[in-house]
């Protein structure tokens, strides 16, 4: 049983603010397949094409058949533990910040024997069932965890776990808009996670749209001034709460469609870009430095920065030409924020989601992506640590078609939607 | 199998250690040099007499023996540089005793020498080798304490071992490195203090782990008749195995590579276990210790826990085991910990062993053990070592 995490004690002003060691984050060209894996939440190992032997740790040749036709599969982790060992002491700061840690030896069903960072729920006596999962610690790069079979109600509240991972309970979110419907879906997801503040952001306070008031009257929501086309209002709200949040989560965007053709002058492609692309770099800028130094503050530490993209961002879907183009400058964008947030172990959570269930995809036949599945997918991907997300089955679907070729996928997008 | 064939004819001799100190600000090179120097003196030869090196270091990257042929001016006409660390000390003697055998090498240098700076430790772990950068280090940064932490507390729970039979080597150990000026611990250990001592990884506690030190041992490979000539008092190679990655298929180190080669071994040396008056095991940590007592055919496996309660390890006992201290209450020197018992044992075997020999000592077996690339030691070695006939 994971004790449940107890809202943590206000802040002593006086401490200085822990600043944060990352683990050891380098690895081999080859090992980076289980990042690439764990980042959207599975557990994958080398699996020999000729022989079907499982490798690890990662390597460039079968070690049964010296094949090198390994290719990485998806793995149960299912195992059983062989050793336990806790750490008093480490070589690197990050560990030696937060001993005693908890290490583990499994022998994997499938072959190999894996070290892992040990679940407080698994027994301290081996041997035992346990079950292996990846993923992305501090530093943003792979590590394996041994998980017990079944885990207890609050098993998220694991210290080693959370460490890992982003969850939002007792964290203090801001939702940059709180006017569309995914806005008030992540609100409301956030605080049922356990969310201690919500801050939402408000642009237009004269323009009465729907559904604010359901979420303002919640006793963890505040709306908050934020119009992200004015750099002046993303400073001054950074200058009151930027120091005090620990996830960000970009819901604004403008959604318009058409592409080129179909639209005369500029006007609406420009303002996309004000929101979509614009307004997550100065967005980036203000709040990007607040949260890199709070990211070792306990407990409730800065953690995790969300970006709503859309899975038009990998691939221009021309009947919502210029939008595709925005989000894919904020892909873009957001890979050159998680590289500069990677440094203080900030998580950068990009979400690409298919049509949404709103007003902007009213003639986009169905599945459509409901809100509400939206927001529970990005408080999922808080709580388990992963990076890229692909919310509904057209974003799965295009994610598939993506992989196997992009030029094919662009030449099926200019047939059948153009 | 072919059959190894016999070391006949080769002589080891002129055991030398540069005094280990705790940190230096020296690089490898200058523990290298010492101990050539060392060897040139107490051999009498000249130092261009010496055609053959082998040579086995840690912190001389990015040089290796090349780099050092032109540092020391040696012309040699063989070279060797030996990677396998705790392994090094067998591996270079069987190698050069091989050169020396085919007239490749008439006098071939062997030595093992590390600097220790003060952050050395912690920049070699992470950098150690791919599967410790991928798959070890960022699991805690342990380095090999987590690993034998797994290994060990295995091995208890599969043969009931208890922490105090493991403090019973630290102890004995200690007691032997009190009679070696050159230990770095010189206060006696009691098993109270053994078993008192701070953990660092469950169930691995302090007097578990050596200390990483700087210094250099080595020693001179030659025929039996240029032993003779020069007047040195020198010992024979009995016998000599190696093995690599053996085992593999064990899902956590229970056994090392010994097992799978001791028959010839002991029937090289035509002599029984039984037969040993000492054993240099490699002492990383005394679980290992305890499977060399096993794989080495000393006991059976799962009787290590049984024969450290009733065998008495000190140098003064019936089964002497480290007796310099090892690296458990020596240091260990980088790859020269895998030189330590070679250079031990040609003592104990020459009357240079002062006031820790073992009575009548005539055959010894030094055993090597080198290189947690991923979870467990891949380099294992022993020689047997005897007075001449």
């Amino acid at each position: 049983m994971t004790m449940p995490l107890m809202r943590p004690k206000r802040k002593n002003p006086v401490l200085r603010t822990r600043q944060m060691n990352l683990p050891p984050w380098q690895r081999t060209r080859i090992a980076l397949g289980i990042t690439a894996a764990a980042a959207q939440g599975r557990f994958e190992l080398q699996v020999c094409d000729d022989c079907g032997a499982v490798q690890y740790p990662p390597r460039e040749a079968c070690h049964k058949c010296l094949s090198p036709r390994l290719h990485w599969r998806e793995q149960t982790g299912d195992g059983e533990l062989l050793a336990v060992s806790t750490l008093h002491h480490s070589n690197d700061l990050f560990f030696r910040e937060r001993l005693p840690w908890r290490l583990g030896l499994v022998h994997l069903d499938a072959g190999p024997t894996l070290m892992v960072h040990l679940h407080g729920e698994v027994p301290g006596e081996a041997p035992a069932r346990v079950r292996v999962g990846a993923r992305l610690d501090r530093a943003g790069q792979a590590v394996l965890i041994g998980f017990p079979q079944d885990g207890s109600a609050h098993m998220a509240d694991d210290k080693m776990l959370r460490e890992m991972t982003s969850d939002p309970k007792f964290r203090k979110v801001l939702v940059t808009d709180g006017k569309t419907a995914v806005g008030q879906a992540v609100v409301r997801a956030l605080v049922a996670a356990g969310a201690d503040i919500v801050w939402v952001g408000h642009a237009e306070p004269w323009k009465n749209f729907g559904g604010l008031e359901d979420i303002t009257a919640l006793a963890q929501v505040s709306l908050v001034p934020l119009d992200l086309t004015n750099e002046r209002s993303v400073s001054q709200l950074a200058g009151a709460i930027g120091g005090k949040v620990d996830i960000v989560v970009n819901t604004a965007e403008v959604h318009r469609t058409f592409g080129i053709g179909a639209r005369r002058g500029t006007d609406v492609a420009r303002a996309e870009m004000d929101i979509n692309y614009f307004g997550l770099l100065r967005l980036a800028q203000e709040f990007g430095p607040a949260l890199k130094g709070r990211s070792a503050d306990g407990a409730t530490s800065a953690t995790a920065w969300v970006n709503l993209l859309s899975v038009y961002a990998l691939s221009n879907f021309p009947p919502h030409g210029t939008f595709s183009a925005s989000k894919a400058a904020a892909h873009s964008l957001a890979q050159c924020l998680r590289a500069e947030m990677r440094p203080a172990g900030i998580r950068v959570i990009n979400v690409y989601p298919g049509p949404i269930d709103d007003e902007w995809n009213q003639h986009m036949p169905p599945p459509k992506v409901a809100p509400s599945a939206l927001a529970n997918a990005i408080v999922k991907a808080l709580r388990d640590g992963v990076e890229d997300v692909y919310p509904g089955d057209v974003a799965q679907e295009w994610l598939e078609r993506w992989r196997d070729d992009p030029k094919v996928l662009e030449r099926e997008l200019a047939t059948n939607g153009g | 199998m072919t059959r190894r064939q016999s070391y006949e004819g080769v002589a080891v001799a002129v055991p030398v250690t540069v005094p280990y100190v705790r940190y230096s600000t020296h690089s490898a090179h200058w523990f290298i040099g010492h101990a050539l120097d060392a060897l040139v003196k107490a051999s009498g030869i000249r130092k261009d007499d010496i055609d053959g090196l082998c040579l086995s270091s840690f912190s001389l990257v990015p040089d290796t023996a090349v780099g050092v042929t032109q540092h020391m001016g040696l012309s040699p006409r063989w070279l060797d540089h030996v990677p396998t660390g705790g392994a090094s000390g067998v591996m270079c003697l069987r190698r050069a005793a091989r050169a020396v055998q085919s007239g490749d090498a008439d006098v071939v240098a062997c030595v093992a020498a590390d600097t220790n700076h003060v952050d050395s430790f912690r920049q070699t772990l992470g950098s150690f080798s791919n599967f410790a950068r991928d798959a070890t280090y960022p699991y805690g940064s342990g380095g090999p304490n987590s690993i034998f932490a797994f290994i060990t507390a295995n091995y208890m729970r599969t043969y009931g071992a208890k922490r105090e039979d493991f403090g019973r080597i630290a102890v004995a150990q200690r007691h032997n490195a009190l009679a070696n000026a050159n230990a770095l611990f010189k206060k006696p250990l009691t098993l109270d203090e053994y078993m008192g001592a701070r953990p660092i990884a469950d169930p691995i506690h302090l007097f578990d782990c050596v200390m990483p030190c700087a210094g250099a041992e080595a020693f001179l490979v030659m025929t039996e008749q240029r032993a003779r000539d020069l007047g040195l008092a020198h010992v024979v190679i009995r016998g000599a195995i190696e093995r690599h990655n053996a085992y593999a298929e064990d899902p956590v180190m229970v056994r090392g590579g010994w097992g799978v080669d001791r028959a010839d071994l002991y029937a090289q040396a035509g002599i029984a276990p039984a037969d040993l008056d000492f054993i240099q095991t490699y002492d990383d940590y005394p679980v290992i210790v305890m499977m060399q007592f096993e794989d080495l055919g000393l006991c059976e496996k799962g009787e290590g826990p049984a024969f450290v309660q009733t065998r008495g390890l000190t140098y003064d006992g019936d089964m002497p085991n480290n007796t310099s201290g090892g690296q458990l209450s020596g240091g260990q020197a980088g790859a020269a910990g895998g030189f330590l018992g070679m250079t031990e044992a040609i003592r104990q075997l020459t009357g240079q062993a002062g006031a820790r020999a073992v009575k009548d000592a005539a055959v010894g077996l030094v055993a090597g053990f080198g290189m947690v690339t991923y979870d467990r030691c891949l380099c294992t070695g022993a020689v047997i070592l005897g007075k001449p006939q």
